[in-house]
């Protein structure tokens, strides 16, 4: 989850970005009055099993990527890779791709998460056969 | 549906209760420039946006015969699709790019300079009204009036410990 040293709310901080050991944050929670708080990992395993679902639909896909591009973080490398195969399942290559421009652009001026995201999608994308953006020149004017 | 001409309409109704009334494949006999079709906004839309990068619907309603075999190879392995091939399914799903999205206009240089035009504007029209508008000042505004007054409020010594008359010197007959 690359929310917390990215997050500009103030509500807690999460540890993240494992493979940064060095920027730790507190295990702090929400400021929830009530009730558990979701961990990253559940929430994670609850979007892969939203995307991973065999018959999902056109517009569960728009629903659910809608809705994930709203929250205040960048998708996790999973999250991501079981939506692009939702994408294949429903024969859209214009949705991945524009999937990966989504998430490019929602870690704004953090320029180093999306470079770590293409490269953990690699394998999925070379599997897929789903060019980035990069490749096909839309990423410039 | 009634097929009302929209002539018809227009001597009886406003003008924008006409063109709603129409539909959309009609166009009014009066106009001599081409309307601009009027968006269903019961139906699902398309707009490019940050937030929504899935919008409703695709961004091209109508298909090619060259498109809609290209909606078919989309079917088989993507790594047949070639690059071009690929940014046309993009272009027929999407209008703009999230990059063509989010470049910045120069808008705000023509909102500024209009801004200022207007407060010059303005400005023109003060000094005219101030020039011709505006009566005469009352006479309690003359020098020789304002020069009176001030005597009369140094000799009855307003404000003599911090304020008015505190300021002037009595002794010498000057301001301090």
């Amino acid at each position: 989850m690359f929310r917390a040293v990215f997050r500009l709310s103030s509500t807690g901080a999460r540890c993240l970005v494992r493979s940064k050991p060095s920027i730790s944050a507190p295990l702090a929670s929400r400021c929830y009055s009530h009730g558990r708080v979701e961990t990253d990992e559940e929430f994670d395993a609850r979007w892969v099993t939203y995307f991973s679902k065999p018959d999902i639909d056109a517009w569960e896909l728009r629903k659910g990527m809608n809705t994930l591009i709203g929250y205040d973080l960048v998708p996790e490398a999973k999250i991501v890779d079981s939506a692009l195969r939702a994408c294949r399942r429903l024969n859209d290559m214009a949705s991945a791709i524009r999937i990966l421009e989504a998430v490019k652009d929602k870690a704004g001026p953090h320029k180093e998460i999306y470079p770590y995201l293409i490269q953990e999608l690699q394998p999925t994308l070379s599997e897929l056969g789903i060019s980035t953006p990069e490749q096909l020149g839309m990423d410039k004017l | 549906m009634l097929r009302l001409t929209a002539g018809r309409v227009g001597s009886l109704v406003a003008r924008r209760a006409t063109v709603a009334l129409t539909t959309s494949s009609a166009r009014m006999a009066s106009h001599g420039h081409e309307v601009s079709e009027i968006a269903d906004m019961s139906k699902p839309m398309y707009w490019d946006r940050r937030e929504i990068p899935l919008p409703d619907k695709r961004y091209k309603d109508i298909l090619t015969p060259a498109d809609e075999s290209l909606k078919e190879k989309e079917k088989g392995p993507w790594g047949q699709l070639s690059n071009e091939e690929k940014l046309a399914l993009y272009r027929l799903s999407f209008c703009k790019t999230y990059p063509e999205m989010n470049q910045s206009s120069s808008e705000w240089k023509t909102v500024v300079a209009g801004v200022l035009y207007c407060i010059g504007l303005t400005g023109l029209v003060i000094i005219w009204q101030a020039a011709y508008v505006s009566p005469p000042a009352p006479r309690t505004f003359d020098a020789e009036w304002q020069a009176k007054q001030v005597k009369r409020m140094l000799d009855m010594r307003v404000s003599p410990i911090e304020g008015f008359a505190a300021k002037w010197d009595y002794e010498k007959g000057q301001w301090k």
